[in-house]
C-alpha cells in the first residue's frame, strides 16, 4: 500500500457483532435504569443545591421572567377557551335537566382541581421544557457546558437549579391565571350561550370551591412545575450526537414531560382526593 | 520506562501524566499515556483526529477522570478529586476550546469577565481587566458584541482573553488553530507566544499542525519591539521550553525536541512534515 498522508486519516474497519435478543434486551434495560438514576440524581442534585452556595438568583430572576411572563399569553387565551368549551359542552347536557344553574359548579370545579394545572403544564411542557432542553443541549454540544466546568461553574447550580426552581415558583401563579381566565370565559359563554346571570354563574363558581379543591390543583402545579423542568433540563444535558441530537432531546423532553404529567396527575389526584377526606 | 523515570522523578513538574488509560463504549482511547510538562514549559501535543490530544487536556483540567492511572496537575492528584474540589482547582486553569465555547448569550465582555464574577470580584476591578484582557488579544472594539457576530479567528482570540482573565499558570489549548485560514492561524499562535513569555504559562497545545509547534519553538515575543521575533539560534525554544509529543494508537509514538523531531526519519512522523 502506497505511504501516503491519505493514509493519516485511515483507521481499520471496526468489526461490528450482532448481539443477541437477550443482549439486546439486557443492555436496553440497563440503559433505562441508568437514565432513571442520572435523572434522579440531577432532579435531587437541583434541590440540595439550594442549601449551599453559591446561588444564582439573577439566572433565576431571568429563567421566572422567560418562563412566568413569557408563557403568559399562551396560558390566558387557552385558559380562557377552556373555560368557555366547558360551559359549552356541560350547559349542552345540563339543558336536558333543565340544571343549567349547576353549570358553573362544574366548570370551576374541573377547572381548579384538573383542567388548570393539566393543561397549563402540558402548554408549558411544550414551551419551556422544549426550550430548556435544546438550549442546555446546544451549550453541551458547543462545550460550553464544559467551559463553564473549566471556568470553576457547577453546571447543576448555575443552569438547572435557577431554571427549576424558577418554575417551581412561577407555576402555581399561571395555573391560578389560567384558573381565573377559564372562569372568565366561562362565564360570557354561559351568558352568551346559555342565558345565564353573570352574577350567578360567578357566585357559584367561587362558593362551590373549598380548601381542598385549591390545595389539590396548586399541589399539582408544583410537582407539574418540577417535573417539567427537571426533565426539560435532563433531556438538555444528556444530548448526544450533535445539533441532531439537540432536536431528538427536544422532542423527547417534551414527550417525556407531557406523559409524566398525566400520569403524576393520576396519583395526585388520588392522593389529593385521599387527604381531604382525611383532613378536611 | 517514561513510567519508571516519571516515578522516580517526583511530581514537582506542574502537570505529570502517569500511566494513564481512558475508554469509552467503544473502548480505550488512552492505554497508559505517561509524561511531563516542566514549568514554563509548551508540550505540543500532535497526532491524528480521535487519538486523544482532546482527551488529555481534559484529563489535566479534571473534566474526564481517567479509567485508570494517575494526573498530577499542580501538586494535586487530580484523578481522585472531587467535583466540587475539582470546581475550585479549575480557576487556575485557563482552557481554550477549539471551537472558543464562548457563552453565545453573552457579550465579548460578560464571557471573558464571567470567571471575575464567579469569583466576586469589584466590578470596577472586572471592567478594567477584562480590557486588558481584550487590549491583550487587539479586540478591546468588540466589547458590546455577541459572540456570532464574531469571525472564527476572533471567537477563538476572546477565548483566550477569557482563559487568561485571572493569570492563571497553566493554559491549555485545544487545536486553537483548527479550521483557520494561515494568516489567522499566525495571529493566534503569536497570542500563545505572547502569553507564554509575557506571563510565562505552562502549556499544553493540542494540535494537528506541526507548523503550530515549531512556531512555538522558532519564535518569541519581543517586550521591547512589541512583536514576535524570529529566534534563529532556537534560544527561545531552549529557554521557554516546547517540547513535541506524539500520540498513536492510545501510546506516546514520540516525545522529543523541535530539532529530534525535525531530524527524524521515522515514517510515520515524516507524514506531518508533508
Amino acid at each position: 500500500m502506497a505511504d501516503t498522508p491519505l493514509q493519516i486519516a485511515g483507521r481499520d474497519p471496526k468489526v461490528e457483532v450482532p448481539l443477541t435478543v437477550r443482549e439486546a434486551l439486557s443492555d436496553s434495560a440497563k440503559n433505562i435504569v441508568a437514565g432513571v438514576q442520572s435523572y434522579a440524581d440531577l432532579a435531587l442534585h437541583s434541590v440540595t443545591n439550594l442549601a449551599t452556595g453559591p446561588r444564582y438568583f439573577q439566572d433565576t430572576l431571568a429563567q421566572m421572567d422567560n418562563i412566568g411572563v413569557g408563557s403568559l399569553p399562551i396560558i390566558l387565551l387557552s385558559g380562557f377557551f377552556i373555560g368557555a368549551v366547558m360551559v359549552l359542552q356541560t350547559g349542552s347536557q345540563f339543558v336536558r335537566f333543565g340544571q343549567t344553574s349547576l353549570t358553573g359548579d362544574v366548570v370551576s370545579l374541573a377547572l381548579v382541581r384538573e383542567l388548570g394545572p393539566a393543561i397549563t403544564g402540558l402548554l408549558v411542557a411544550g414551551r419551556c421544557a422544549s426550550g430548556m432542553a435544546s438550549e442546555l443541549g446546544s451549550m453541551l454540544v458547543t462545550e460550553q457546558v464544559d467551559a463553564m466546568r473549566a471556568m470553576g461553574t457547577d453546571p447543576s447550580r448555575k443552569l438547572v437549579t435557577p431554571r427549576v426552581l424558577a418554575t417551581v415558583l412561577t407555576f402555581p401563579l399561571l395555573v391560578a391565571l389560567s384558573d381565573f381566565f377559564g372562569l372568565l370565559g366561562g362565564c360570557l359563554a354561559s351568558v352568551f350561550s346559555l342565558r345565564l346571570d353573570a352574577v350567578e354563574f360567578w357566585r357559584r363558581s367561587v362558593d362551590v370551591l373549598e380548601f381542598a379543591d385549591l390545595m389539590q390543583g396548586f399541589a399539582k402545579a408544583l410537582v407539574f412545575g418540577f417535573i417539567l423542568a427537571t426533565v426539560g433540563c435532563y433531556k438538555g444535558l444528556t444530548v448526544r450526537g450533535g445539533t441532531q441530537g439537540v432536536g431528538r432531546a427536544t422532542t423527547q423532553a417534551v414527550v417525556v414531560a407531557s406523559v409524566l404529567i398525566i400520569v403524576a396527575d393520576t396519583f395526585l389526584t388520588k392522593l389529593s382526593l385521599y387527604f381531604a377526606n382525611k383532613l378536611f | 520506562m517514561i513510567s519508571a523515570a516519571i516515578s522516580a522523578g517526583g511530581s514537582a513538574a506542574p502537570i505529570t501524566f502517569l500511566d494513564v488509560h481512558v475508554g469509552f463504549d467503544e473502548g480505550e482511547i488512552l492505554k497508559g499515556i505517561s509524561f511531563q510538562v516542566l514549568s514554563r514549559e509548551t508540550l505540543v501535543l500532535l497526532g491524528e483526529t480521535g487519538t486523544g490530544k482532546t482527551l488529555a487536556l481534559k484529563l489535566a483540567a479534571g473534566l474526564l477522570q481517567p479509567l485508570n492511572g494517575t494526573v498530577n496537575v499542580l501538586g494535586k492528584d487530580v484523578s481522585e478529586m472531587r467535583e466540587r474540589e475539582l470546581l475550585e482547582f479549575r480557576r487556575q486553569i485557563g482552557f481554550v476550546f477549539q471551537e472558543g465555547a464562548l457563552f453565545d448569550s453573552m457579550t465579548v465582555a460578560d464571557n471573558v469577565a464571567y470567571r471575575l464574577r464567579e469569583e466576586r470580584a469589584d466590578e470596577q476591578e472586572i471592567e478594567e481587566r477584562v480590557r486588558e484582557a481584550l487590549r491583550f488579544v487587539e479586540l478591546e472594539h468588540t466589547l458590546e458584541l455577541f459572540p456570532p457576530e464574531l469571525s472564527g479567528g476572533m471567537r477563538r482570540r476572546v477565548s483566550i482573553a477569557r482563559a487568561l482573565i485571572n493569570r492563571p499558570p497553566i493554559v491549555l489549548y485545544d487545536s486553537p488553530t483548527a479550521g483557520l485560514d494561515p494568516v489567522t492561524s499566525q495571529t493566534i499562535i503569536s497570542l500563545i507566544l505572547r502569553l507564554r513569555d509575557v506571563y510565562g504559562v505552562t502549556a499544553m497545545l493540542a494540535t494537528h499542525r506541526l507548523q503550530d509547534g515549531f512556531a512555538m519553538a522558532n519564535y518569541r515575543f519581543d517586550p521591547q519591539a512589541k512583536r514576535v521575533v524570529r529566534d534563529a539560534a532556537g534560544d527561545a525554544a531552549k529557554a521557554a521550553g516546547t517540547r513535541f509529543l506524539v500520540l498513536r494508537d492510545g501510546g506516546v509514538y514520540f516525545e522529543g525536541t523541535p530539532e529530534e523531531i525535525a531530524n527524524s526519519q521515522d515514517t510515520y512522523l515524516r507524514r506531518f512534515l508533508v
